[in-house]
């Protein structure tokens, strides 16, 4: 069933709603780059909860009106309407209130949801209300999904990602440079309105599929997670909306298997395998690469401390350090050199010497200053220059044993 | 009854009746942050072709003087005219190099993306990036001698080559009105040179230079205009006729050591 689900082989219907959760995850990664990259990701946590009044008072109203209440767009249009407000609520306290923004986006977010809890018990009471199944909007369920809904999602999902993709440009220059974007006459305040605006389709959209209380999964962890690969905005997106459209897919196929299993928390741990596995593993900002380079540094730097502990002439106080020049074949186990590790020792001193006398020059400033004890001298003046500073070195001293 | 005011106390002449032409004319300026002012009532003219330096102590209002007069502050009163015409109607003709701590250098882009906003005019919102945009934005660096660079990722760059950086994207908007905000500050020497050069040429070039400046002993060197500031305008005019132990005093007052007014080249 799993398999059959993942090869997309459940039938017409689950197919559809894979492509369009596979959509949705993709926009939600490629949008929630953009709220990413200008440091204000937790404004969608305010965004989404804010979407359950909403909810509730759509259902009441259709119900009132003669309808069954149920269908999705209608529901869907009432979380909007919430969920500006909260943003606008978000916002307004931010600038107009000593508040931070965290708190605002905390007192927000429980009351929009506290109201919203409230009217689905009142819900759950009415007669047309208990197989209403609005709960399926809090945590996101594929299962049973109609095939309108599928094309409904699929069809917002693309929209706001041409939209997104549209307007990356002004996006990326006010969350890079603020100051710079509003000399170039950007609108500093309507760029990040319709980012947020952006943000709050995507969560919209996502409400049966991922849910409410998870969505923010969607827009944070894919492109956190393609941070770790690249240091290119273009690229970050990309890739953010990959991860999202996998996780997206996965979150959806999986839930269609089964009628019990919600969509978002599935999402939400697909999500988070890459995460996690992009945390330890990615080349330059993992973890693992960071532990990596950091010894390998040490090691570094205690041989070189130690070669010119020799040099000197001194004796090495850090077992450490012996067993290092020891291992590179620098020096007996007991820390007196041989015959390689004072060639290397030498040559350290005279690293030393050099650099001396280049940050005693004031002809050498820029270069002087990237002295840090360890950098070879070579990478930074010229065979010339070094001739010439060789020409202030002492005559050459010999190491001794 | 201010204008005739402002006129009697500076010793210029305002006809008030042809719009100013010059580059960029400062009218009135006063920006607060709450209920107290740092700029205050600041009027400035910057004549097409100098190379003007903005200083005075610290706090004095020079940045924001900078930031209102683009509109990034909004301003509590005052007016700014950029070659006669409203501000917004001539932004594609204003560089704005801002300060080097107004970034997160963490953000996730390349020396040649940055470079390449500069041209985001040509570019507009859908126009892919083709090879002439970024030659164009290569020569850009190489004018600030920041081509090599094209490929890093921004934070891997010293604080000279990040300052260069934002000098190239400005240079890339191909503006006639160059606005700088202390491009000095924390930079090496060699950085220093590179900036000034690409300066003077631009002031060759007949563009307009005005830059927030903090070190008093380059001033005469660098600049033939300076504003001397400190939350009013104490002096306005060329280094000769402004630029003076007079001035400098009314500005820093006691901050301003004896010692460190001695070593400074000061006019007269």
């Amino acid at each position: 069933m799993l398999w059959q689900a993942l090869t997309l082989q459940l039938g017409y219907n689950a197919t559809l709603v894979a492509i369009g959760a596979t959509l949705l995850g993709f926009a939600a990664g490629v949008t929630g780059t953009f709220l990413f990259l200008r440091r204000r990701s937790l404004v969608s946590d305010a965004i989404s909860h804010a979407t359950l009044p909403g909810v509730g008072l759509a259902f009441i109203v259709m119900v009132a009106l003669g309808g069954d209440g149920r269908s999705l767009a209608g529901l869907l249009t009432g979380s909007a309407v919430t969920a500006a407000l909260g943003l606008v609520a978000v916002q307004w306290l931010t600038r107009r209130t000593r508040l931070a923004e965290d708190s605002a986006i905390g007192a927000v977010l429980s009351v929009f949801f506290g109201l919203g809890v409230v009217l689905l018990t009142v819900i759950q009471t009415m007669e047309s209300g208990r197989q209403a199944g609005l709960d399926s909007l809090l945590l996101g369920s594929t299962a049973g999904m109609l095939r309108a809904d599928a094309l409904l999602i699929a069809a917002g999902g693309a929209l706001t990602l041409i939209l997104t993709l549209i307007l990356r440009r002004p996006m990326i220059m006010v969350a890079f440079d603020e100051d710079y974007a509003a000399a170039r006459g950007l609108n500093i305040r309507q760029v990040d309105l319709v980012t947020m605006g952006l943000v709050m389709a995507v969560t919209v959209v996502g409400l049966k599929v991922v849910g409410l209380i998870l969505i923010v999964a969607l827009l944070i962890i894919p492109p956190v997670t393609a941070r770790f690969w690249t240091d290119r905005t273009e690229r970050v997106w990309l890739l953010s909306g990959v991860i999202g459209g996998v996780s997206g897919f996965i979150g959806a196929a999986i839930s269609a298997s089964a009628p019990a299993l919600p969509t978002g928390p599935i999402i939400v741990l697909t999500g988070f395998s890459v995460f996690a596995a992009s945390l330890f593993l990615a080349p330059n900002r993992g973890v693992l690469a960071a532990i990596i380079r950091h010894v390998a540094f040490q090691r570094r730097v205690h041989v070189r401390q130690g070669l010119l502990a020799l040099a000197h002439g001194q004796p090495i106080y850090e077992r450490y350090t012996v067993r290092l020049l020891h291992r590179a074949g620098l020096s007996r186990p007991d820390g007196v050199a041989t015959e390689a590790g004072r060639a290397r020792a030498a040559k350290a001193l005279l690293d030393e010497k050099r650099w001396e006398i280049l940050r005693a020059m004031p002809d050498h400033e820029a270069a002087a200053a990237l002295y840090d004890g360890m950098r070879p001298i070579e990478t930074v003046v010229t065979s010339d220059q070094l001739a010439e500073i060789d020409t202030h070195l002492a005559a050459p001293q010999e190491v001794l044993a | 009854m201010k204008r005739i005011a402002l006129a009697s106390t500076d010793g210029q002449t305002m006809t008030g009746e042809a719009p100013d032409q010059s580059p960029i004319a400062i009218r009135g300026m006063t920006v607060s942050y709450g209920q107290k002012p740092v700029v205050f009532s600041v009027d400035a003219t910057f004549p097409e072709g100098s190379m003007t330096a903005i200083i005075g102590p610290n706090g004095a209002g020079k940045s924001t003087l900078l930031k209102a007069s683009l509109g990034i502050l909004r301003p509590l009163s005052g007016t700014v005219t950029v070659f006669g015409q409203p501000l917004n109607s001539q932004r594609h003709r204003i560089a704005y190099v801002p300060q080097r701590a107004s970034v997160d250098w963490d953000f996730p882009t390349t020396v040649l993306d940055v470079v390449l906003m500069g041209l985001s005019r040509e570019l507009g919102l859908l126009r892919l990036v083709r090879p002439r945009h970024r030659d164009k934005a290569i020569e850009c660096l190489s004018r600030v001698g920041m081509a090599e660079f094209a490929d890093r990722q921004i934070g891997q760059l010293s604080g000279g080559q990040q300052q260069r950086v934002f000098l190239a994207r400005a240079l890339a908007q191909g503006a006639d009105l160059y606005l700088l905000d202390e491009p000095f500050a924390g930079v090496d020497a060699a950085t220093e040179k590179a900036i000034i050069a690409v300066l003077k040429t631009l002031k060759a070039e007949g563009k307009t230079v005005v830059s927030v400046h903090h070190d008093l002993s380059t001033v005469s060197d660098y600049f033939d205009r300076v504003l001397i500031l400190n939350t009013s305008k104490i002096a306005e005019g060329s280094v000769a006729d402004a630029f003076t132990e007079a001035n400098l005093q009314a500005a820093y007052g006691g901050r301003l050591a004896t010692a460190q007014v001695a070593g400074i080249p000061v006019a007269g």
